[in-house]
């Protein structure tokens, strides 16, 4: 990186491979969870369940072969500092990174060119769903994330009046566990947004997904009502595999921000136990 | 938990029968892949024919998109997606005499009714486990529809391949008996 200029080039390269081990790596603190879980286990089909989460994660990464069949969509978000420039069409490298990592990783293509009018596959499951923000200083971190279609359609977006206040946002959350859980490949990781608009929520609890897990909430209040959603999930007694058991979800990630005096928009977005996401700082990577 | 059930593909139509909600299965033999879009053309077939393509009947479908197979395997990672979008044809199906499913999560009360009427089992697989269960597959073929890539009909042959009984032929349903907190 010179003069405060990030290639393209490098941006794509990165995304390479964070795809390459997403799709064949479990995140180390999904594997902590869940190796966590088993202990706490006592009923042999979530032991079983859990067990072969465990072994699945080992032949992943031994053999190469990807976690799970649905290697997702291509979820990326490129943040980049207001010192650093980044000339070029960097988005489209980085769909052209995402069609060579599909291919040679023989990942699954699962990508159509139209929800709507043309359902033909893309072929190399290109275009990625990709954003950029701007923060302050000269960092860039690159967020990417194979997202399951199976969690990403046991998620929603509620647009709850103010009155509702915490109880709404526990009974949203609650109800789409219920009802969508064992669509989601749990234990899940439960990524919650409040607040913003109705497009924007949506992006703050898939944002969610990628902290890790165990590691500090935003505020003494989010952790609070994290741990009590947490609770109140594992309490439903759905399990792993939705078979039964103590650990529906492994972590619920909370997320909030500013919104309109009207409005209490809620989003949450399951995260499958195969959490597939690689984070990237940009300056300090070695290609 | 007991020893898992082990049983043989095709299934013997009564020994499926028998089978219970929550009991562990080891399947062996064959069984076709097929999903969304797979499911709208076998739909379209037996309409027009008033039977299952592709010899169908008596057969067991698995809910699953693989991915590319690595060099000298079958396939590369397998595992079930989930079922209820299966759910508008399902039914039909098994009228015309599919004899099993896998997949992941609930099923409607039209699937439950036609695992009961046919005398069918709708067997769960975990979710997430794609690189182990493929380790249970043998052998892969393309039978047709290979234009929708992942999606194409696919016979594969299963070994000691692990499923969950979560429709019964009497109507039981596995994940709805866990909601409602019953011991299985």
């Amino acid at each position: 990186m010179e003069n405060n200029t990030l290639t393209a080039k490098r941006v794509a390269d990165a995304a390479y491979d964070a795809i390459r081990a997403a799709a064949v790596g479990l995140r180390e603190d999904v594997l902590c969870g869940l190796a966590a879980a088993r202990k706490i286990e006592e009923q042999p089909r979530a032991q079983s369940v859990l067990d072969c989460l465990l072994e699945n994660a080992q032949i992943a990464r031994e053999d190469g072969v990807p976690l799970c069949q649905d290697t997702g969509t291509c979820w990326v978000r490129l943040e980049v500092g207001e010192e650093l420039s980044i000339p070029g069409d960097v988005l489209s490298q980085v769909d052209d990174a995402v069609a060579r990592a599909y291919t040679d990783g023989r990942l699954r293509m699962s990508v159509v060119h139209d929800a709507l009018f043309d359902r033909a596959n893309t072929g190399d499951n290109t275009p990625a769903f990709a954003e950029i923000a701007t923060r302050p200083g000269h960092g860039a971190t690159l967020h990417v994330l194979l997202k399951g279609g199976g969690s990403d359609n046991a998620s929603r977006v509620v647009m709850l009046a103010p009155g509702a206040g915490i109880e709404g946002v526990r009974n949203v959350v609650l109800d789409c566990v219920r009802e969508k859980a064992a669509n989601a490949c749990p234990p899940l990781i439960v990524g919650v947004g409040v607040g913003a608009t109705f497009d924007k929520v949506a992006g703050l609890a898939k944002h969610a997904l990628l902290r890790e897990i165990g590691s500090p909430a935003a505020s003494p209040k989010h952790a609070a009502f994290e741990r009590e959603l947490l609770e109140a999930i594992n309490a439903t007694g759905i399990g792993p595999g939705a078979l039964g058991g103590k650990t529906t979800a492994l972590a619920v990630h909370l997320e909030t921000a500013p919104c309109h005096i009207a409005a209490l928009p809620v989003a949450v977005n399951m995260g499958c136990s195969a959490m597939r996401s690689v984070s990237i700082d940009l300056v300090s990577w070695e290609d | 938990m007991s020893e898992p059930i082990r049983m043989t593909l095709p299934a013997n139509r009564e020994k499926l029968a028998e089978l219970r909600i929550g009991q562990e299965v080891r399947l062996t033999g064959a069984v076709f892949t097929s999903r969304d879009a797979g499911h709208e053309r076998m739909l379209a077939a037996l309409r027009e024919t008033g039977e299952l393509p592709f010899g169908l009947a008596g057969e067991t479908i698995f809910y699953a998109g693989p991915t590319p197979p690595a060099a000298g395997r079958p396939l590369g990672s397998v595992g079930p997606t989930t079922a209820s979008r299966m759910d508008f044809a399902t039914p039909e199906l098994m009228d015309a005499g599919l004899a099993a499913c896998i997949g992941k999560g609930k099923r409607s009360q039209a699937v439950i009714d036609a695992c009961v009427r046919n005398r069918c089992v709708y067997f769960a697989a975990v979710g997430g486990i794609a690189a182990l269960l493929a380790k249970h597959v043998t052998e892969s073929e393309t039978v047709a529809w290979d234009d929708l890539g992942t999606e194409a009909l696919r016979r594969i042959e299963l070994i000691d391949f692990p499923v969950f009984v979560a429709v019964d032929s009497q109507g039981g349903d596995l994940y709805r008996a866990i909601e409602s907190g019953e011991q299985l």
